[in-house]
């Protein structure tokens, strides 16, 4: 539902002339109080604890699949030949994109100075490493045997085996861990500031010790200003590059194989757009609950969702494209196994999944998300989010299962179909997204307060002082 | 090593930030040279006034990330080249192609953890403790929305009754002492 009706002579700030992003008649300690009480209440809303107890449940039925996972081996799962990649690699390429725009909101609006990504960067950001999480937790439990995983490290062992680094899985290990780590260090550099504030507003004794220890005794002096500012502008310069070769370097992993339907040259730059596509799904499938449950629509306002579904439309076309891309490619390489690859990924027993993908992925955002009235109906938009959500989860679904099910000898042909044990792994695996991101929003700012404060029209140096300057 | 008893400086405190970048300029022109700025949020005409010196976390991060890129690469080599050398299908051992992937994330993660952990070792953080914590208007607002401006004990020109009659000149909210 719609929250307030914007109207356009609210858009633009008569002190600034910018155009806002935040509701007007906030001010530097409105803000504060909005953002820290959520953290410092004693009282923990009943809701969270609800919401809670479900995500816990559904974590624990991931334990549960996992340990019967280890047990008894992947055997469980619906793998086999020829689909030996089956939900673990689905889910794994599904969670990192997700991921992938939390770091775009965070280190790419930033570099291009786009002012409103300041409220919504944390979350995005705390989504990015629980999605990042999420996603390593697959290629380590589907090796077989998980109690190996460190063999995917350059470690010296006594048996002196060493990884192969031609291989695209070797690239993997790198750019996730990679992703991962820069991910954290940036997101929490980020919070030192706000934590410190947590730390000076906290009452109780465990919070100030909590709050204190973490905020490294951060104290708001300019001279840490400055070189904390050159730090995040260069993470963030440093984040971008690799955010863009994390999901090349996963599409990789299909586009090096000879499999038709893998081999193709257009997966980086479409995997990219995908994973943004999906990520900003989630980040609006975040958002929306948020700042209803938590009353932050003063904060993260109408115009952040708006920009959100730009995006959305905008990264929806490149996705398009790549989806045409692999048909034209189909007919124009003349390659015979490429074009029945093709055929039969839209008309083969597994069509279904193919139009289930472009209904979801295309034909239902990219003719809708053109209307503003409707890019700024918030029901309107979480429905979006969560189709979208599917719909590129559906893709990868359609780029690993019909490609592998059917290639170039029809004797060594086969079929898939996920079993309870992969449906649990799947389902558990979101459940515990949630489950971690529950405890951020309890525990940890999830505003960036500092960030904020510079969208504030009081935050700006101005000539004249006097008592009509206070906000 | 700065002394651990008596003063360590003063502190005023302002309602806007202009009204601090104003002083801080003004005590700057001065010849204050021991002097900080303290804000809720990054104030970057509070820098120019007090003429922050450019800092040394691009060089860091530039050294971090050539020393991360330079170990992987180096790695990759030793161990297809040297320690075990696999042979597919005639393919060279040394495979730099194949080799810059892994070396150009291990940049950017050697660029981000130095950029990230020489900011904080630059700033002298983690300090717990701090003489400015001491004060009660710096705890309840200077990460929230009150501005402050420091002249430190250290300084030459400082002098308790001086120094604090020449800070109420630049019409602070309140000018307090501050022990160590």
């Amino acid at each position: 539902m719609a929250t307030s009706k914007v109207n356009i002579h609210d858009r633009v700030d008569p002190a600034t002339g910018e155009y806002r992003v935040i509701a007007p008649g906030e001010s530097f300690l409105s803000v504060t109080e909005k953002v820290t009480r959520i953290v410092l209440t004693p009282h923990t809303p009943l809701g969270w604890f609800g919401f809670f107890a479900v995500a816990g449940a559904g974590a624990t039925m991931l334990m549960v699949a996992l340990t019967w996972l280890f047990l008894k081996g992947v055997g469980i799962w619906a793998i086999t030949q020829p689909v030996a990649w089956g939900f673990a690699i689905i889910n794994f390429v599904w969670w990192i994109g997700i991921g992938h725009a939390g770091t775009l909101i965070s280190a790419i609006l930033l570099l291009f100075k786009q002012g409103w990504r300041n409220s919504i960067s944390r979350f995005a950001e705390a989504m990015t490493i629980f999605a990042v999480i999420c996603a390593a937790m697959f290629p380590v439990i589907h090796v077989g045997r998980p109690w190996l995983g460190y063999w995917l490290l350059p470690l010296p062992f006594t048996m002196d085996v060493w990884p192969q680094f031609r291989s695209p899985l070797m690239w993997d290990t790198f750019a996730v861990s990679t992703y991962a780590t820069i991910s954290v260090v940036f997101w929490y550099i980020g919070m030192i500031p706000d934590l410190g504030t947590l730390r000076d507003r906290a009452q109780s004794k465990i919070a100030q010790y909590f709050y204190g220890i973490i905020s490294v005794g951060w104290r708001g002096s300019v001279r840490h200003w400055m070189s904390y500012e050159t730090s995040c502008l260069l993470l963030a310069g440093l984040a971008t590059p690799l955010v863009l070769s994390v999901h090349t370097v996963i599409s990789f992993d299909f586009a090096v194989a000879v499999l038709p339907g893998w081999h193709t040259t257009i997966f980086p730059p479409y995997f990219v757009a995908g994973a943004i596509y999906s990520g900003f799904a989630m980040v609006l499938s975040l958002a929306i609950p948020l700042r209803k449950f938590y009353h932050l629509e003063a904060l993260v306002t109408e115009r952040h969702i708006d920009n959100c579904g730009k995006i959305m439309l905008v990264t929806g076309f490149i996705v398009g494209y790549g989806y045409g891309m692999e048909a034209f490619m189909a007919w124009y390489s003349a390659d015979h196994w490429e074009a029945f690859t093709f055929w039969n990924r839209a008309f083969g027993p597994m069509g279904w999944s193919y139009w289930l993908l472009l209904t979801l992925n295309l034909f239902i955002p990219l003719t809708t998300l053109w209307v503003r009235k409707w890019r700024t109906n918030i029901a309107f938009m979480f429905v979006m989010s969560i189709i979208v959500n599917t719909g590129m989860w559906f893709e990868r679904f359609v780029i690993i299962v019909t490609s592998l099910t059917r290639d170039f000898l029809p004797s060594a042909w086969g079929t898939y179909r996920g079993t309870k044990w992969d449906y649990m792994t799947l389902f558990g695996s979101l459940a515990f997204f949630v489950f971690m991101f529950l405890l951020f929003v309890r525990f940890l700012p999830m505003i960036p307060m500092n960030e904020v404060r510079l969208l504030l029209p009081s935050s700006k140096v101005r000539a004249k002082t006097g008592p009509e300057v206070v906000e | 090593m700065p002394p651990r008893e008596g003063t360590y400086g003063l502190l005023a405190e302002f309602r806007t930030p202009g009204d601090l970048v104003r002083a801080a300029r003004q005590a700057h022109e001065d010849g204050w040279r021991r002097l900080d700025c303290y804000t809720p949020y990054p104030l970057e005409e509070a820098a120019e006034a007090m003429h922050v010196p450019r800092n040394k976390v691009p060089l860091i991060t530039l050294i971090g990330g050539l020393l991360g890129g330079a170990a992987m690469y180096a790695l990759e080599t030793w161990i297809s080249v040297l320690a075990f050398p696999i042979n597919v299908a005639g393919r060279p051992t040394y495979s730099w192609p194949a080799f810059l992937v892994p070396a150009y994330e291990w940049t950017i993660l050697w660029a981000g953890l130095s950029a990230g952990f020489g900011m904080l070792a630059l700033n002298g953080l983690p300090t717990l403790y701090h003489p400015l914590f001491n004060s009660p208007n710096f705890r309840s607002g200077a990460t929230t929305d009150k501005f402050f401006l420091c002249l430190e004990a250290l300084d030459p020109k400082f002098d308790l009754v001086e120094s604090k009659a020449y800070l109420e000149r630049l019409e602070p909210v309140s000018v307090v002492e501050v022990e160590y």
